[in-house]
């Protein structure tokens, strides 16, 4: 049974500042039970929002939402159960603990609402801080903790009462990167033991694929593809899904009879079959770890530059106007100026973006 | 000796300079001796006064004030009256702090332009306003009440405890409203929503999570409440005379002008002010104690927006409640203050043709005390705000930046005036400053300017120091490595970095100096009196209407200058 459905949900916000704005749109979703999907996306997305109109902390403009089975949030039938009959594990960014009181409490809190008797309320609090890695800490207040130890809290409260699922609203970026690491780990190692559904928002795109079975890349309120992590950063659906995942280098090229040209060299074409009835013009996509440099055959040209680095050796090398980056192992040489030939074997197609979009996405980072 | 240590870098660059007075050196004797002479000597002599009879140890004069039935009075009196304004203020405060910071009610940024309105005036206007609206006998809205419902005797009486208490909330609920509004708005919401999606309703959410959060804010300003209102002067002034109802300062200014001001006056006044600051100091460690235990990081995290809780069929109901209230305690006062200003004379129906312009005319053009005041007024504050602005800077400095040995008494005494209620300075200064030391600036404006110094010094400091602990180090040194001298170092990065400080700390002595009265009631002399003086002594005289009508000049100037003022410093928060 699918946990979490959203239905056609649309949100839009009235701000002085811009008027109307869609936060997002015509937005549907299924993620399974014991799933963990993840929301990625650049800020001003929709995700954060999406995430709190299932979270119930944001009325919707239209469609419906629901959980476990049971409609939470229907627009058409004003339907709306508020946040605290949700029953859902939810994490924020700032970790959210209560300063004015001690870790016990806060992770009593869920349970003394709920109205658990007292001696369970103290076996199920130590058994989530046992789990979190908090046993003995129960006297403590937050004030004194390390942000780790605060997300733990967090954490401890949220599984406390053993929700079927839990938010995470990038729970993981206010820490430093080695312990992000950790606590992913221990983010998935709770999944399992517990098996709820994780819903996970971020904007970290290796922790997206780190975290996640399946995940969604958003844009401007949109959803731009689904799929798992291979498959997202193997086929992506669009420019904007490549460029957000991964490093990637654009090339633009005129099609001619069939042929691609890079611009600014119509005299050889690129060793590749433009997709079929497609436009004038489209821009070539790769990752510069996907770019096969060597001294047989493909796109003839030559090395501009190299630079050696730690893991790998970069070099630089025109194709048409455009400086393409190529990252091979060290044992493959070339020196600057030597002649050498490019083939492109993961490559995707895509259309001219116009900049109106570019434009759009950056009024929206103003909401 | 010229041994480079972190801590002492400062002294040492002096040091290198190959001077021995270096610059800081000389900042720093410097402040010592003006904080000597303005704040420490007049607060010694006090006690000097109160103890030393005759070049002897001598506690009798001490006991016998303390153990007269009228003062124990006025010291319940006191106490009763910065209770009652503090814990209903509280209230008011909280409860509009919440409404406007955690609620959908509409017309906030109104409201939020009302509630500042309060803040700008001094509390004895309200004091003359009321007595005009509920003076038992003569009060317009005493009258209109006999006469409506035909009793004897309205039930509202202003002049009595309960008035004072009243028309002291009425200017110090915005202590604890803007504090806890701050704390509300800045809040981080998640803190709140956490909580929401752990099963909590609002209602728990609010009692559980917001309120205890918002707390040290809630205590913050309700003790601000306290402090003030134990050492106010201005409302019992205006309302408790005439009911023989008298707090500790009031009582201190009777005291002072029935003896017209002779040394046995300002002995037993001395003793009187001791036990006031006995009891001011016994509200300050109260204070410590009960902030001891909160000051928590509730603001961290990123701005979203708070979840404002929607009010439903309550809205209109809060609204109305809430514009009532604004209605009386804002609005009513100013409208009475000014309507009895164009009274032909008090106790003429408030109607068209009893309204003249003469009280305007008399108090403009024919009137040089009058005249007078409000050129005192404006050139204290003035003054005032200048001299304090330079001294703030500098004690900041040798505080912050040279940390000389003892810069911690030096901050105490700085802080010190904090504690003395503004009656009790006054006292010390006439002690000090009428000839004991060879300087009589008795009965001159440079007494009442003395005065204003020691009173404000410390909120030109505070505002200094805050924004100089921002200048790190290595902003001076780069200048100095640059080739600047110290002093040039200090004219062309320290002080433009901290100038805006400088400007509102100016602007924080310069307004509540211009409706000053507590201090300079006991101060001026029959040429310097101040604006607030001036009010006073015309109402207290019996010149009703023409104190109205100062009064309402008074409240345009006030008007005028708050929104320069408020016009420049968001000028430069957009720059």
């Amino acid at each position: 049974m699918d946990q979490v459905v959203l239905r056609n949900v649309r949100k839009d916000f009235t701000t002085k500042l811009l008027g109307t704005v869609t936060a997002v749109e015509n937005f549907n979703l299924n993620v399974a039970e014991g799933e963990c999907f993840s929301f990625l996306g650049p800020s001003g997305c929709g995700k954060t929002t999406t995430l709190r109109m299932i979270a119930g902390f944001e009325d919707l403009s239209d469609g419906e939402i629901e959980l476990c089975g049971k409609p939470v949030s229907i627009k058409a039938k004003n339907l709306y159960v508020p946040p605290e009959k949700r029953d859902l594990g939810m994490v924020f960014q700032a970790f959210a603990v209560w300063p004015h009181m001690n870790i016990f409490d806060n992770v009593a809190f869920p349970l003394k609402v709920r109205k658990v008797p007292r001696a369970e309320i103290k076996e199920r609090v130590e058994k989530a801080l046992k789990h979190c890695s908090l046993d003995g800490m129960e006297k403590e207040y937050p004030g004194n903790l390390s942000g780790g130890q605060q997300q733990r809290i967090a954490l401890a409260r949220a599984i406390v009462t053993n929700p079927k699922v839990m938010l995470l609203d990038e729970p993981l970026s206010n820490l430093d990167p080695k312990l992000r690491e950790s606590m992913r780990f221990e983010i998935k190692k709770l999944q399992k033991e517990f098996g709820f559904t994780i819903i996970f928002v971020t904007h970290d795109q290796s922790e997206a694929m780190a975290i996640s079975e399946r995940m969604l890349v958003m844009d401007m309120g949109r959803q731009v593809q689904i799929g798992t992590p291979t498959e997202l950063y193997n086929k992506p659906n669009s420019r904007f899904v490549h460029k957000f995942l991964g490093q990637s280098t654009f090339t633009n090229c005129v099609i001619e009879d069939g042929k691609a040209y890079a611009k600014g060299n119509l005299q050889q074409p690129i060793p590749l079959d433009p997709p079929k009835g497609c436009e004038h013009e489209m821009i070539l996509a790769t990752r510069p770890n996907q770019i096969d440099i060597n001294h047989e055959s493909g796109y003839e040209s030559v090395v501009e530059n190299r630079i050696f680095l730690t893991d790998y050796t970069e070099y630089q090398v025109k194709v048409g106007d455009a400086l393409v980056q190529v990252q091979t192992p060290h044992r493959v040489e070339f020196s600057v100026g030597e002649k050498c030939y490019l083939r492109f074997p993961n490559a995707m197609w895509y259309p001219v973006e116009d900049e109106a979009a570019e434009a759009e996405r950056n009024r929206r980072q103003l909401v | 000796m010229s041994q480079y240590t972190r801590k002492g870098v400062n002294k040492d660059m002096a040091a290198l300079d190959g001077k021995h007075f270096g610059l800081d050196k000389v900042l720093t004797i410097i402040c010592f001796v003006i904080l000597f002479i303005i704040v420490l000597v007049p607060v010694a002599m006090i006690f000097y006064v109160t103890f030393i009879s005759e070049g002897k140890f001598d506690t009798r004069l001490f006991t016998e004030v303390i153990a007269d039935k009228g003062n124990i009075g006025a010291m319940w009196n006191t106490i009763k009256v910065a209770l009652g304004a503090t814990l209903i203020g509280t209230v008011m405060g909280v409860f509009f702090a919440w409404l406007v910071g955690r609620s959908d009610i509409p017309t906030k940024g109104f409201m939020k332009v009302m509630f500042d309105i309060p803040y700008m005036f001094p509390p004895f206007f309200g004091a003359m306003a009321w007595d005009l609206m509920l003076n038992r006998r003569s009060g317009y809205i005493n009258k209109w009440i006999v006469s409506t419902f035909g009793v004897k005797r309205s039930p509202l009486n202003i002049n009595s405890i309960w008035g004072i208490i009243f028309v002291e909330c009425c200017y110090y609920f915005p202590f604890v409203y803007k504090q806890v509004v701050n704390a509300f708005e800045r809040m981080d919401p998640t803190l709140e929503e956490s909580a929401r999606i752990a099963g909590a309703s609002q209602g728990y959410v609010i009692r559980k999570i917001t309120l205890p959060l918002v707390k040290p804010a809630i205590s913050a300003g309700a003790l601000l409440i306290l402090t003030s209102s134990l050492a106010h002067f201005g409302v019992p002034g205006m309302l408790g005379f005439s009911a023989k109802i008298y707090t500790l300062p009031t009582k201190i200014y009777q005291l002072f002008y029935r003896t017209t001001g002779s040394f046995e006056g300002i002995r037993e006044g001395s003793a009187l002010s001791i036990l006031l600051i006995l009891v001011v100091v016994a509200a300050l460690i109260l204070q410590k104690y009960l902030l001891r235990a909160g000051s928590y990081d509730i603001i961290k995290g990123k701005a979203t927006r708070p979840m404002l809780i929607k009010l439903r069929g309550a809205k209109v109901p809060l609204l109305i409640l809430a514009y009532v209230i604004l209605f009386i305690i804002v609005v009513m006062p100013l409208a009475m203050i000014i309507l009895v200003g164009f009274l032909k004379a008090y106790g003429l129906p408030i109607t068209l043709a009893n309204m003249t312009l003469d009280n305007y005319k008399q108090v403009l053009f024919n009137n040089t005390m009058v005249a007078d005041s409000i050129k005192n007024s404006i050139f204290l504050s003035f003054s005032a705000g200048i001299i304090c602005m330079f001294l703030g800077v500098m004690v900041a400095y040798v505080i912050v930046k040279v940390k000389p040995k003892g810069a911690i008494v030096l901050e105490l005494l700085s802080l010190l005036p904090y504690a003395i209620p503004g009656i009790v300075m006054a006292i010390g200064v006439i002690l000090t400053w009428s000839g004991r030391f060879k300087v009589n600036l008795y009965n001159t404006i440079w007494i009442i300017l003395v005065a204003y110094l020691a009173r404000y010094l410390s909120f030109s400091m505070k505002s200094a120091s805050a924004s100089l602990q921002q200048v790190h180090p290595s902003l001076e040194e780069a200048a100095r490595s640059c080739g600047a001298s110290h002093f040039g170092s200090l004219k062309d990065i320290t002080i433009p970095l901290i100038k805006p400080a400088m400007v509102a700390g100016f602007f924080l002595i310069f307004l509540p100096a211009m409706r000053e009265l507590t201090t300079s009631v006991l101060l001026y002399g029959p040429n310097s009196r101040t604006l607030g003086v001036a009010i006073f002594s015309l109402r207290n005289d019996g010149y009703i209407t023409t104190a109205s009508a100062l009064a309402s000049i008074a409240i345009l100037l006030i008007v005028i200058l708050n929104s320069i003022v408020n016009a420049i410093l968001k000028d430069r928060k957009k720059g």
